[in-house]
């Protein structure tokens, strides 16, 4: 059912997203992958909604604590009010949390390769930090495609959690890269070969982002060997296509 | 009991109705729990299986050889976009069940990739389903479910199994991929089935 949250902190990520951290009284808890659905009512009683990726892992601490972030859609209706009018102190209908595929619990086998595209790091940040705060050894590997330095979402966050002996964060940088790393361009099956788990590793794979980087990216991974069934995936956006 | 959102006015649009809770695209956007499978025509096959084991197959040609038809219906996904005026070809429940022998209740739609979604016989039958196999005039393609995917467009669109590859008739009912998933058994948009329990 939905439930009205309260906004208790904001924090700009890139110049079009945003984390919101949200205060929800009557949170069930969640398992880090999971979304949840956005409400918004005009003062005539008009609605929209939407549904947006947890960012945070629950903890029993802060049982009642969640993070979203938001990536503007241009021209959107939801997200430019979430990631630009949306106060600390604001009160917001959410409900949830929702979905029980792409997810990752600490007791599953096997280790992880986490693959993101741009916003698509969102439910896969929330699965490292379920990861670190679960003291989990499970050896994790995060492929985080993103145009330029700037539009890194998480670049402290992911600083901390990469230094971790059991987390791998490599960066993917397909228009602009920061000096000393020499290559510009989309995730491609050398990439894949040289950073991923391998096929026979018993990995489980998480692919998220828009949808034809999902695509490409479950495509190299199964013409690389990998099991279909182990390489889950979650997609936004248009397709591209006509 | 609802709330307002301070500062939020929105983006009303006139014209058709739509369920609840859904916001118009005219993009394609799409929903799958892994990669999309590759299948070529000519190694497709789709299979009913009554309740009593017996098989009955169509292969792409046996397909390609039953009357189609040309479908223009409004889908409607549980993640909340809906598509006006989708146009379709393909070969409707009615052609491929007249002469399948069965008195179940309940199918389990099976997909290349192992998916699998449930819907009651009674919404397959009728005029309300097909087994398509061209959208907006061109061949489906893999992503969107291609060669061929269940639809089923008067349910939430995760019914209408993509990469199609049989029914299941049975007398009981099972719950299929994202049914198992907290997601609702019947999926009916304009009574907001989304989740289990609403």
């Amino acid at each position: 059912m939905w439930q009205v949250a309260t906004v208790t902190g904001v924090r700009r990520e890139t110049e079009t997203a945003r984390t919101i951290e949200l205060e929800v009284p009557d949170w069930p808890g969640h398992v880090a992958g999971q979304h949840l659905d956005v409400r918004l009512t005009a003062p005539d009683g008009y609605r929209a909604s939407r549904s947006y990726s947890i960012a945070s892992a629950w903890t029993a601490s802060h049982s009642s604590t969640i993070e979203l972030t938001v990536e503007q859609v241009p021209r959107g209706e939801v997200s430019p009010y979430l990631v630009d009018v949306l106060n600390v102190g604001d009160p917001l209908e959410i409900r949830g949390p929702v979905g029980g595929w792409f997810v990752w619990k600490p007791e599953q086998d096997g280790p992880v390769q986490l693959i993101g595209g741009g916003s698509g790091v969102v439910p896969l940040r929330a699965m490292l930090r379920a990861h670190a705060s679960a003291g989990s050894t499970t050896p994790f590997r995060l492929l985080y495609s993103v145009r330029r330095p700037e539009s890194v979402i998480y670049v402290s966050d992911l600083k901390e959690l990469a230094s971790s002996d059991d987390v791998d964060v490599r960066l993917v940088y397909t228009r602009d890269a920061p000096a000393g790393e020499p290559r510009v361009g989309r995730i491609d099956a050398d990439v894949i070969s040289e950073h991923a788990f391998k096929p026979g590793d018993g990995a489980t794979t998480y692919v998220c982002g828009p949808t034809p980087f999902v695509e490409t990216v479950a495509d190299l991974l199964v013409a690389a060997g990998h099991d279909p069934a182990r390489v889950r995936t979650e997609r936004f956006g248009p397709t591209g296509g006509p | 009991m609802g709330i307002v959102s301070p500062g939020f006015t929105g983006r009303r649009r006139g014209g058709t109705e739509l369920p609840p809770g859904q916001y118009l695209t005219r993009d394609f956007p799409v929903l799958s729990a892994g990669p999309t499978p590759h299948v070529l025509p000519e190694h497709w096959e789709f299979t009913v299986t009554s309740e009593t084991g017996e098989v009955y197959r169509w292969d792409w040609a046996a397909l390609m050889a039953l009357p189609a038809e040309e479908i223009t219906k409004d889908i409607h996904c549980v993640t909340r976009w809906s598509k006006l005026e989708t146009t379709w070809k393909g070969v409707s429940l009615d052609t491929l069940l007249a002469d399948v022998e069965t008195g179940a209740d309940y199918v389990m739609a099976h997909s290349y990739g192992g998916y699998t979604t449930n819907v009651p016989m009674d919404d397959l039958l009728d005029g309300q389903s097909w087994i398509a196999y061209e959208y907006d005039g061109e061949p489906l393609d893999p992503e969107h479910g291609g060669p061929a995917r269940l639809l089923v467009p008067h349910l939430y669109f995760w019914k209408s199994a993509k990469w199609v590859r049989g029914l299941v008739l049975s007398d009981t009912e099972d719950l299929g991929f994202w049914e198992t998933a907290g997601y609702h058994e019947y999926g009916d948009p304009w009574k907001e089935q989304r989740y289990a329990g609403d």
